[in-house]
């Protein structure tokens, strides 16, 4: 620590930083644009500047960007100073100069750093008369707009877009007063974290397409604390609602997890809930007719499947209460997993890999600080993207290092970049195809599982002697070295991994980290990526042998004669043929769930279920971490959260359902410590979700009645559906849209920060569920299913989408806008033997499913990896496939593929 | 005794000197006289000893500078020896002059810093433009791989240096030496942050040195003829010899080597042969469009870093550009803001959002529409475009000559508002 | 660095580099120690052979060096001396800075104007011209000046100027 002098008070500060950071942890106010809490220093914009003194006799000071200004012990400066207000009104007047000044008709306006920082430094007059620059515009995809004409130049889009999160289609152009920020041509930005430049520019260049097409103030959005449900990673968001429709996502900024950042699926795959389609009526089917049914009505056939002996099938897109609330009602032995049995057996391994002492779920925060990073078969940025960004940003620790060793300041972003160049810190891909962060990768193995767990066995065993092994193919040996000896010596290593890799490989990575604990002594990095927001709670509630198939053999078999699906798909989980079976002998399935899919066409009696905004839940990380996520808004049709069809009391309150599930499911007992502590709000007043600024209330429901009506209560929870009570800034752990004094926009985070970057004052984090408990210390035993293929036959490996693989997200418009048809990577040297061309329509084997054809460069020969998109049943596909060309006219080729490699034939 | 080391062997109306005329002058000496068993220690402390200063404009002394690579064992291995050769400064014209009359000299230069700080690699960032000079040292330096001195193991010393000649495409951003190290780098030329300064991360993150071309020549002569002959060229405290250039309406303009210390009315008058009939002298920029207008009765000042800067100016480039009476002092600072917005990187906000407003009032005068309130814009502009306000001298470097020339000729201003015309051009 | 895939961007097509500009590339690249380096050097080589670099040329660049094409527009885009837009078969890069300035240059800049109808960023109908300004040549003692294609031309009056313009419509026609 050391002390500095600001305007004359004594501060105690961190030296490690520059003085812009310092002052804002401190809580004073000093206005900037180019620096960014997590991307550091670059000193563009020249806004931050403050008067330093050389010592207490010096008077005339001199001027220097804080940004750029090392915090050392006994620095003496002012923020006052008339010199730094005057330097300061004149950058700002600069920035104004060829800005439109378009506020009124600005989505950025309300939310706007350039708006608060040009107040903030006393701007308020236009002097500049002359003629200002101007742009074009470039269409930039379904999901961002470009306004070039109220760019301030700050350089924070393409730092974030490029340096940041590896992008490549964005950059700075031409120069002077004319620099410009863009795509080399009008296109759909390709970087899949493109959202994050709505955040990150300080004002309206890149703005929220979606949001645009329904927009609304920032004041105006009806907002609370939330969690993305689109994978497992389970981001912090802040939706905004208004006139019953959700608007947009936000990110949330939660230190542990996704800090400042969210991915393209979050942030724009929301619109399922304002969807047409949504179910809204509960309704019974008897003999092909369908009628709607009172609440009451449905609620008595619930008891009715209950008293029939339905067995219950969970998901893990429903939440821990929903989930919890059906195995009370069908009983824990008729509680089934709603998931693929594959996918099941690897959620158990997760959770025994949980509970063993030897490893640590490292949060995304974590992540970051990496020095040696293993994956094993998952693509990450297709299935978990945040934690894609998290990695990229592991690999700068090499960087880090490099300046550290260099004495330039970790917050001297350019510098440390230009110090370090391409230096990376090893992070190594074991996969049946080539990912996203292939650029990123020290290393490379693309291969079918038996390759890859043998070479992962070898890993394993050149750490720890102890470890099984098996042969591994000797043309790998170098790699083996390499890899092992990287992980040993890191500072911290990491392994990630997931249910996407296979059981198998699974296993066979988790028993290198656990070589790694046995040489090292300490908890080793284990991240495994489970598929969906929910699935480690899931597979948490669900008793060991209760897989799917088991669920579906019985009721195939006519021991149950009863089902509640709870909001889920079947047909997503098992083969048609499977699932046809089974439901085809049931004489009742009752089916909730928030839109219509195959199996809800098949239920007996169907209830709605309203969507994450609409209610109150908790759900379950990877890491296992149980977060709270808070209703926004409330349904206006008869959906109900999925539990709430399923209690018996129609009254019980959502935070006692959670205490509820806390003391009676089995390592659920700390899910009550992520209710806020209510102890702490002012004369027992509730938080608005409504901005003290909400307008037209009194006019918003005219057109019905003259008279307001009153705002409706809301007895869950904590929050009110009014502008009423004691807004956030008392308690930051249902902190939704973060607003201070002078700060409207975003940044105003760092004022409910205990330090920048730090926690959140009186923040939750999430608590995490799993208990250690003794090791097992065990190895797995190395097990590989050969499945030695078949002349002329391929290895299916499944392939992910960021865009079309989650369920929900998949049935929002903008998302669908990039989402691709069903396809198959193949070599290029596999297509040449098949006669087979990018672009084709293939048969897949007897499925009778077809797919197109995308050649990729970087594809383990003799694998095939496929894409299922809506219409092939990934479930039927057999393990290995024979491709055989369809004389279909090949369509327009594939667009929006998500991967790194794809291989362009020469014309 | 040689008195003008850096032009001895210019003359313009032949080629340059071969390699067996250079090393008939004297060529080359300096790299025996290393190969004959002078470390890099002491070839860095005879520069310290010479007391050379940067000839790039910022007058900082060379030995300092080198001394700030870190050298030994510990070391980086690779370090980088980068000549700036972007001369595009307005009314600088010297570094031409060296490179196209006597390209070895550069070379030879060359030879001794990239000894002196272990580099194996350098590399001249030459302006695109200067085609001439291109060819020259393109053959002088295939004449010097040829010859032994360049390339590996040279001279036995076991000291190996490659030279890659290095054409840009227009941008007087690049020579500001981290702008140039982009440039380099392939990537687009915006300045670099210092601390840290390119000594310790430079090209490719690696120690780098980058110095003037006419920085580089005065290496040989140290080392071939010694300190104390260098010390013995100067008339004035700074030592050595300086090219000076005098553009403008005087009868002879050109550029000649002075030692230092000589009177700037010498160079005006006898060298220059004084203003063309019927002008007399306005004021004149002493080192180039970035430094501030000094007047007649400067004329006395010597040349020297220090007597130049008490004055208020600063020697800079040494070449100076003479304001006529029958010239108009406003479109003359005009002129120079306009180029100074043009070639603005656009990093920083003062610089690129200040200069095209500046320019902006320049032509509102030059067209009869300025006013008292774009007067006191521009005075803004001197304090808020300063050392420190941004991210590199660019800027600050437009407003040496818009201060001085706001100080210096305000009634030329304000006879703008007044008559709403420029009434130089009648 | 692989380039993304978002095929529905559909990039104009880049044209394929000649043998002799690939040639020339590849030297460039033994130079420096990073091949992004030689961004800058190819496109100025395919300039010289092609007189400008052509978004089909921009994207051969970039495909060939493996730069994303919106960097290496940036740094095209920066630069001065690369042009993206057709230019006539003579470049002028006529100085106008100060010293020229001070001896006139403003005067001939008109006097272009008035007898080949061009102005800074013009193309004469004839395709012969084209007049960019350009910062100070480092000729300032022979000012006014302007280089024409490689060649520099130095004390300019109208009278030379009219004998430069006839004498490259001769020669190169
Ligand atoms: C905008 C700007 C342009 C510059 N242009 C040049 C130049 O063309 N040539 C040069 O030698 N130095 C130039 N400099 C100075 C260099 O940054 C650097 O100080 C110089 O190359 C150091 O060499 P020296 O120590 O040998 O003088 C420029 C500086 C700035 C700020
Ligand atoms: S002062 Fe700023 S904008 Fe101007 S050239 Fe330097 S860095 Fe670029
Ligand atoms: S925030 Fe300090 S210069 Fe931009």
């Amino acid at each position: 620590m050391a002390k500095i002098v600001i305007d004359g008070e004594t501060y105690e500060v961190d030296p490690a930083n520059n003085l812009l950071q310092e002052c804002l942890s401190q809580g004073l106010d000093l206005p900037y644009f180019c620096w960014h809490p997590c991307m550091g220093s670059i000193g563009a914009c020249r806004q931050c500047a403050v008067k330093q003194y050389r010592n207490a006799e010096d008077e005339k000071g001199m001027l220097v960007m804080a940004c750029m200004t090392q915090a050392t012990d006994g620095m003496i400066i002012s923020i006052e100073d008339e010199q730094a207000k005057t330097m300061r009104a004149r950058v700002i007047e600069s920035l104004m100069i060829s800005h439109p000044h378009d506020c009124p008709v600005c989505e950025e306006g309300g939310e706007c750093h350039l708006q608060d920082m040009t107040l903030m430094s006393g701007h308020n007059y236009r002097r500049y008369d002359k003629k200002k620059v101007t742009h074009h515009n470039q269409y930039l995809g379904p999901f961002i707009n470009h306004e070039m004409n109220r760019c301030i130049t700050c350089y924070r889009c393409v730092r974030f877009y490029d340096d940041y999160a590896g992008g490549t289609d964005l950059a700075a152009q031409a120069s002077h007063h004319h620099t410009y920020f863009g795509r080399h041509e009008e296109g759909v930005l390709e970087s899949e974290f493109s959202g994050n430049l709505v955040e990150v520019c300080p004002t309206g260049v890149f703005t929220d397409k979606v949001f645009s097409e329904h927009y609304s103030r920032k004041w105006d959005l009806q907002t609370a604390p939330s969690i993305c449900v689109g994978c497992a990673v389970g981001c912090n968001t802040t939706p905004g609602e208004r006139y019953s429709s959700l608007r947009r996502i936000v990110n949330r900024y939660n230190s542990e997890v996704n800090g400042y950042f969210l991915c393209d699926r979050g942030r724009f795959g929301f619109e399922f809930v304002n969807s047409p389609e949504r179910l809204k009526t509960p309704q019974q089917t008897v003999n092909g007719a369908v009628t709607e049914l009172a609440t009451e009505a449905a609620r008595l056939l619930v008891h009715e499947y209950q008293k029939a002996g339905a067995i219950g099938i969970g998901s893990p897109r429903a939440s821990n209460e929903s989930n919890f609330a059906l195995r009370n009602l069908v009983g824990e032995a008729n509680f089934y997993a709603g998931v693929a049995d594959e996918e099941f057996e690897c959620l158990q391994v997760q959770m025994s890999l949980l509970q063993d002492p030897v490893f640590h779920a490292p949060s995304i925060r974590e992540i970051e600080q990496a020095d040696a990073v293993l994956i094993v078969n998952e693509d990450v940025t297709n299935t978990a993207p945040r934690i894609a960004l998290a990695l990229r940003q592991s690999v700068r620790n090499k960087a880090k290092q490099l300046a550290h060793d260099c004495k330039i300041p970790q917050w001297q972003d350019a510098a440390v970049r230009e110090l370090a160049q391409r230096e990376l810190s090893p992070l190594c891909l074991f996969g049946n195809y080539a990912t996203r962060l292939d650029d990123v990768a020290s290393d490379r193995l693309i291969a079918a599982n038996e390759e890859l767990i043998a070479v992962l066995a070898g890993v394993a065993r050149a750490i720890d002697t102890g470890a099984p092994t098996q042969a591994a193919p000797t043309s790998r040996s170098e790699l083996v070295q390499r890899v092992s000896a990287q992980l040993k010596d890191a500072r911290r290593p990491l392994i990630v991994t997931g249910s996407n890799a296979g059981v198998e490989v699974l296993r066979a990575a988790a028993n290198v980290a656990r070589a790694l604990h046995a040489v090292r002594k300490q908890a080793i990095d284990l991240c495994v990526l489970a598929p969906e927001v929910n699935s480690v709670g899931l597979a948490m509630m669900t008793p060991a042998g209760n897989g799917l198939c088991a669920a579906l053999q019985r009721l195939k078999a006519g021991v149950a004669t009863h089902a509640i699906v709870l909001e889920n798909d079947l047909y997503r989980r098992a083969s048609r043929t499977q699932v046809d079976a089974a439901l085809d002998k049931v004489s009742g399935l009752l089916v909730i769930d928030q839109l219509p899919t195959a199996t809800t066409a098949k239920a007996d009696v169907l209830l709605p279920a309203t969507s994450f905004s609409e209610h109150e839940a908790t759900y379950v990380n990877y890491e296992g971490r149980a977060q709270l996520s808070f209703q926004v808004h409330r349904s206006h049709s008869q959906a109900l959260p999925g539990w709430r069809w399923l209690v018996t009391e129609p009254d019980l309150a959502v935070n006692a359902l959670i205490q509820s599930c806390a003391e009676s499911a089995p390592g659920f007992a700390r899910l009550s410590e992520v209710l806020p502590d209510e102890s702490v709000f002012v004369a027992g007043m509730k938080v608005p979700r409504q901005s003290h600024r909400y307008s037209g209330r009194t006019a918003m429901k005219s057109n019905l009645d003259v008279n307001e009506p009153k705002q409706p209560v809301d007895t869950d929870s904590i929050l009110a559906f009014s502008m009423e009570g004691i807004p956030s800034q008392k308690n930051a752990s249902v902190l939704g849209a973060a607003w201070a004094p002078q700060w409207n926009s975003n940044q105003a985070i760092s004022k409910f920060q205990d330090e920048i970057n730090g926690e959140l004052k009186q923040g939750s984090v999430g608590t995490h569920l799993v208990q250690r408990s003794a090791s097992t210390g065990a190895y797995f035993p190395l097990v590989t299913k050969t499945s030695a293929s078949a002349a002329g036959t391929l290895r299916v490996a499944i392939a992910h989408q960021i865009f079309g693989s989650d369920e929900l997200s998949a049935r929002s418009p903008a998302i669908r806008q990039r989402m691709t048809p069903a396809y198959v990577g193949i070599a290029p040297s596999d297509a040449e033997a098949l006669g087979l061309h990018a672009g084709d329509r293939v048969y897949l084997g007897d499925t009778g499913a077809t797919a197109i054809v995308s050649l990729r460069r970087h594809m383990a020969t003799g694998t095939v990896a496929v894409y299922c998109g809506d219409e092939v049943d990934r479930h039927a596909l057999p393990t290995a496939l024979v491709l055989r060309k369809s004389d279909a006219a090949s369509g327009p080729g594939l667009s929006g593929l998500i991967v790194s490699d794809r291989y362009e034939e020469e014309l | 005794m040689v008195t003008k080391p850096l032009t001895k062997n210019i003359d313009m109306s032949r080629p340059p000197l071969d390699m067996a005329g250079y090393e008939a002058a004297d060529g080359y000496q300096s790299l025996h006289a290393i190969a004959k068993g002078l470390a890099p220690a002491d070839v860095l402390q005879r520069v310290k000893d010479s007391g050379l200063k940067g000839r790039g404009g910022a007058g900082f002394p060379t030995g300092l500078k080198w001394s700030f690579v870190p050298m030994g064992p510990e070391a980086p291995k690779q370090k980088y020896l980068v000549v700036n050769a972007d001369e595009m400064e307005p009314g600088t014209f010297k570094d031409r002059l060296l490179m196209e009359g006597d390209p070895h000299l550069l070379i030879e230069g060359m030879l001794i810093a990239a000894y002196t700080i272990q580099a194996d690699k350098a590399y001249i960032f030459l302006r695109g433009e200067y085609i001439v000079a291109e060819r020259r040292l393109r053959k002088a330096i295939d004449e010097a791989y040829a010859r032994g001195y360049l390339g590996q193991n040279i001279l036995g010393m076991g000291f190996n240096l490659d030279i890659v000649l290095h054409t840009s495409a227009g941008r007087y951003i690049c020579g500001e030496e981290t702008a140039l190290l982009n440039a380099l780098e392939g990537k687009r030329a915006n300045p670099r942050a210092k601390p840290p300064f390119p000594q310790v991360s430079g090209l490719w993150g690696k120690p780098t040195i980058v110095n003037n071309v006419e920085t580089l020549c005065n290496l040989p002569g140290i080392l071939t003829y010694g300190v104390d002959w260098y010390h013995s060229l100067t008339k004035g405290t700074d030592h050595g010899t300086k090219l000076c250039g005098v553009s403008g309406k005087v009868k002879n303009p050109g550029c000649w080597e002075l030692p230092l210390g000589t009177p700037i009315r010498e160079l005006f008058e006898d060298y220059a042969g004084g203003m063309q009939d019927g002008l007399a002298l306005r004021g004149f920029l002493p080192g180039g469009g970035s430094t501030d207008f000094l007047l007649p009765e400067h004329l006395d000042l010597t040349l020297d870093y220090d007597v130049i800067g008490k004055a208020g100016s600063r020697l800079a480039t040494g070449t100076m550009i003479i304001l006529d009476d029958q010239t108009c002092p406003v479109g003359m600072v005009g002129n120079l803001m306009k180029f100074f917005a043009h070639e603005s990187c656009g990093f920083c906000t003062p610089c690129r959002d200040g200069l095209p407003w500046v320019d902006e009032i320049f032509n509102d005068f030059e067209n009869g529409r300025g006013t008292e309130k774009d007067l006191a814009i521009l005075h803004e502009h001197v304090d808020y475009l300063g050392p420190g306000r941004t991210f590199c001298a660019l800027a600050p470097g437009a407003t040496a000559p818009l201060g001085s020339g706001l100080r210096h000729f305000r009634e030329d201003f304000e006879r703008h508002i007044k008559d709403k015309k420029c009434s130089y051009r009648g | 660095m692989s380039s993304d895939v978002i095929a529905s961007n559909a990039p104009t097509r880049a044209r394929r580099l000649t043998a002799e500009e690939i040639a020339e590339i590849e030297h460039e690249m033994t130079l420096y120690p990073d091949k992004r380096a030689v961004g800058l050097e190819a496109l100025k080589i395919v300039q010289k052979h092609q007189g400008w670099v052509s978004d089909e040329s921009l994207l051969a660049i970039a495909k060939y060096l493996e730069i994303p094409p919106s960097d290496l527009e940036g740094v095209a885009t920066f630069f001065n001396l690369v042009y993206r837009q057709p230019v006539g078969r003579n470049v002028m890069l006529f100085c106008n800075s100060v010293s020229c300035w001070i001896m006139g240059c403003e005067g001939l800049r008109k006097h272009m104007k008035d007898t080949l109808g061009i102005d800074f960023g013009d193309t004469s109908a004839d395709g012969h011209f084209t007049l960019i300004p350009v910062p100070c040549l480092g000729d300032c003692d022979r000012a006014p000046v302007m280089m024409v294609g490689p060649d520099l031309h130095r004390n300019l009056t109208e009278e030379k100027i009219d004998a430069i313009v006839a004498d490259y419509r001769n020669k190169k026609s």
